[in-house]
């Protein structure tokens, strides 16, 4: 039942990610992201890291996606018609693709090395973690994305004088 | 095998009544408006019982038209089901669906009584219970986001952009205002939650958790597009808002929606702020009749909610936007930030035991 | 023109408390006599100068007033009313008034409720005075005749009693 409960959800996932960049239509492409995300919260399920899956809907599928429409329904993006190549953008997605395949690799066969010991994805257990062994990328986070939100207020403040 | 079969008929029995609800309760809402209007409302059709061989029927229940719903059914089914030429087919027929769907899902994790014959009354106890509710919950946006885009009109459109930027917002404050609960529970788990409050007070009961109940409840009114915050559908603004291009049953899912996510918008709140199914002097545990009793308590908390969410949508008038966004993120999110310092403060102090 | 905004105190800018007032008060009103009048059982009390349906009249003594001028049926924009003038008996009661409708039909399907037929009639026979339904199960039902526009008439005293005078 897990491995057909995986299999399942990593294609599904894996196609309706497909989807997303095949799609013509951007809203589709959102709607199949959310999708692909909804897939990745059950592998995330099937790891029994409950938080991370709930975190995953909530966060992604529920505000960011809602956001990243918000913004295709306001820019009233059409339909794409014709699809252009650019010889740099390809040469450039090639070179991205590449140094992320390198990287995963080398992340998976540490992970893999290291034979995952078994972790209760509680809240519990991840609160823990945040807040004492990984304190320090949590708050750099934390601020880097008050940096942003700082910076968005500054930009889009009328100017008075 | 057993243990999937006692599961469905619990899965059946809670959909059941959670939809046999959302069918009454609007006929509460129609009687109740009426009455603080000084009108009368529906009371005329009863539940048909018999009919004579002259044609006439004996009805039950006339006088109190408990027969309304089952017509309201009926004539949603009946109407023609037109869909505009202009309108995107696909999401326009997965919208009600989608709107409808999440409100329903939110009832798997919700307590509603304690034990009967040996079995707990919850769908899925999951120990992340409250998160899956948001998670859920932050679902309902894309009903009514892809009903207002799919339309392809303007005054959907504007209903939908309204609704996807009140939703989200006032998520925040629904998430934030609930921190303090868990942080005095130490449990994520919604069955735990009511369980703490049936050995102590109900959370309500604490002085540091009315401003977190009352930012809980108005932002539980905007999520689900209730007056005062309906701005999605406003009548007069958007001629309906994100539902204007559908009729028939489509329209009457959007319409349950509603009705479902209020429900689920009550129970959740009954759960977190007043003591589920719990009530003084009604032992936590026990046999069949305790169990029942803890049923009828959750249920009769629901009805006084549902109640009070009728009564502030017929009291209060709309917001306006600007108001609606400042009123949600200049004074409900500093202050539900507030309040979590407060009660870290609180339970440092060791004041909650 | 710049308008000076009332300083609030913060009781009002809490908001709460005017809430709360105003759900007392819708919440009195659920108690409250209700003012629905239940249609088909209780009817309205129509007051006296309420403009109908048009109707014919009779005087006092029971005659028809309407002299059968077709005034009103010339007048008549959605031609709803048609009449079919006789001629009284010589010797009869009011043998000089010479004419009097033997046929007066008012279509209330096509009638618009103008009122032109009230303002041009010589003999002040036709009034918009009567009920305010008007309903039939068939086109034929919503023709009314003579005697059923003289029914929902009835009588209406005239001072002036120009037929005895003769």
């Amino acid at each position: 039942m897990h491995d057909q409960l995986f299999w399942f959800f990593s294609i599904a996932m894996l196609l309706s990610g497909l989807l997303v960049i095949l799609g013509r239509n951007p809203v589709t492409s959102a709607m199949f992201l959310v999708l692909s995300l909804f897939f990745m919260a059950g592998l995330f399920v099937l790891l029994e890291a409950y938080f991370l899956a709930i975190i995953q809907i909530l966060v992604y599928a529920g505000a960011v996606i809602v956001l990243f429409l918000f913004v295709i329904m306001l820019l009233d993006l059409k339909t794409e018609n014709v699809r252009q190549f650019k010889r740099f953008g390809v040469f450039g997605a090639l070179v991205v693709a590449g140094a992320l395949a390198w990287k995963l690799t080398s992340v998976v066969s540490a992970v893999l090395a290291a034979a995952a010991k078994p972790v209760v994805g509680t809240t519990e257990a991840m609160g823990k973690l945040l807040f004492t062994q990984y304190l320090l990328p949590f708050e750099v986070t934390s601020v880097l994305l008050l940096i942003a939100m700082v910076g968005v207020v500054v930009l889009s403040r009328k100017e008075t004088k | 095998m057993e243990a999937i079969l006692i599961h469905l008929i619990k899965i059946a029995c809670v959909l059941g009544v959670v939809l046999f609800i959302c069918a009454y309760i609007v006929l509460v809402e129609r009687r109740v408006c009426a009455f603080i209007q000084d009108r009368l409302g529906p009371n005329r059709v009863g539940i048909p019982l018999w009919i004579r061989k002259d044609g006439s029927a004996i009805t039950l229940g006339g006088k109190w038209a408990l027969g309304q719903p089952l017509v309201d059914a009926c004539k949603s089914l009946l109407k023609e089901d037109f869909v505009p030429a202009h309108v995107n087919k696909l999401y326009f027929w997965l919208a009600p669906m989608l709107a409808m769907s999440p409100a329903l899902i939110v009832f798997a994790v919700i307590p509603f009584g304690s034990k009967l014959f040996g079995e707990s009354m919850i769908l899925a106890d999951v120990n992340v219970g409250i998160l899956f509710v948001f998670a859920i919950a932050s679902f309902t946006v894309y009903g009514i986001m892809l009903a207002g885009w799919s339309s392809n009109s303007k005054y959907p459109f504007l209903g939908g952009i309204r609704s996807s930027a009140q939703l989200i917002s006032y998520e925040i404050c629904l998430g934030l205002s609930v921190i303090p609960l868990f942080m005095q529970v130490e449990s994520l788990k919604l069955s735990e939650v009511v369980t703490w409050q049936s050995n102590h007070l109900w959370l309500i009961c604490y002085p540091w958790n009315w401003l977190p109940a009352l930012i809980f409840l108005a932002s539980s009114f905007a999520e689900t597009n209730r007056l005062p915050f309906d701005l999605p559908e406003a009548e007069q603004e958007l001629a309906g808002g994100y539902n204007v291009e559908y009729s028939s049953m489509k329209f009457a899912m959007f319409f349950m929606a509603e009705y479902t996510s209020m429900i689920a918008a009550s129970a959740l709140m009954v759960t977190l702020f007043l003591g589920g199914w719990s009530l003084p002097f009604v032992p936590a545990t026990g046999g069949v009749l305790v169990g029942l009793a803890h049923i009828c308590i959750f249920l009769a908390k629901l009805f006084a909610l549902l109640f009070f969410f009728i009564w502030v949508r017929w009291t209060l008038p709309r917001f306006r936007y600007d108001q609606l966004m400042g009123l949600g993120w200049k004074v409900f999110l500093p202050l539900a930030l507030l309040n979590v310092l407060i009660v870290a403060g609180v339970i440092i102090l060791g004041w909650v035991k | 023109m710049k308008l000076e905004r009332p300083k609030l105190t913060l009781a009002e800018r809490l908001y709460l408390p005017a809430i709360l007032s105003g759900l007392a008060l819708t919440f009195s009103h659920i108690f409250r006599k209700k003012v629905t009048l239940q249609y088909p059982e209780e009817k309205p009390e129509i007051p006296p100068g309420y403009r109908g349906q048009p109707v014919l009249v009779k005087d006092e003594e029971g005659r028809v007033k309407c002299v059968a001028c077709q005034l009103c049926e010339f007048v008549c924009p959605p031609r709803a009313i048609t009449i079919k003038p006789m001629e009284y008996p010589e010797n009869a009661k009011y043998g000089k008034v010479e004419k009097i409708p033997a046929e007066f039909d008012i279509d209330m399907l096509r009638c618009i409720y103008c009122g032109y037929c009230e303002e041009v009639c010589p003999e002040q026979a036709i009034f918009l005075r009567g009920p305010y339904s008007v309903t039939g199960l068939s086109r034929k039902a919503m023709v009314f005749n003579k005697e059923k526009l003289l029914e929902l008439g009835g009588t209406l005293p005239d001072p002036i009693k120009k037929w005895q005078k003769k």
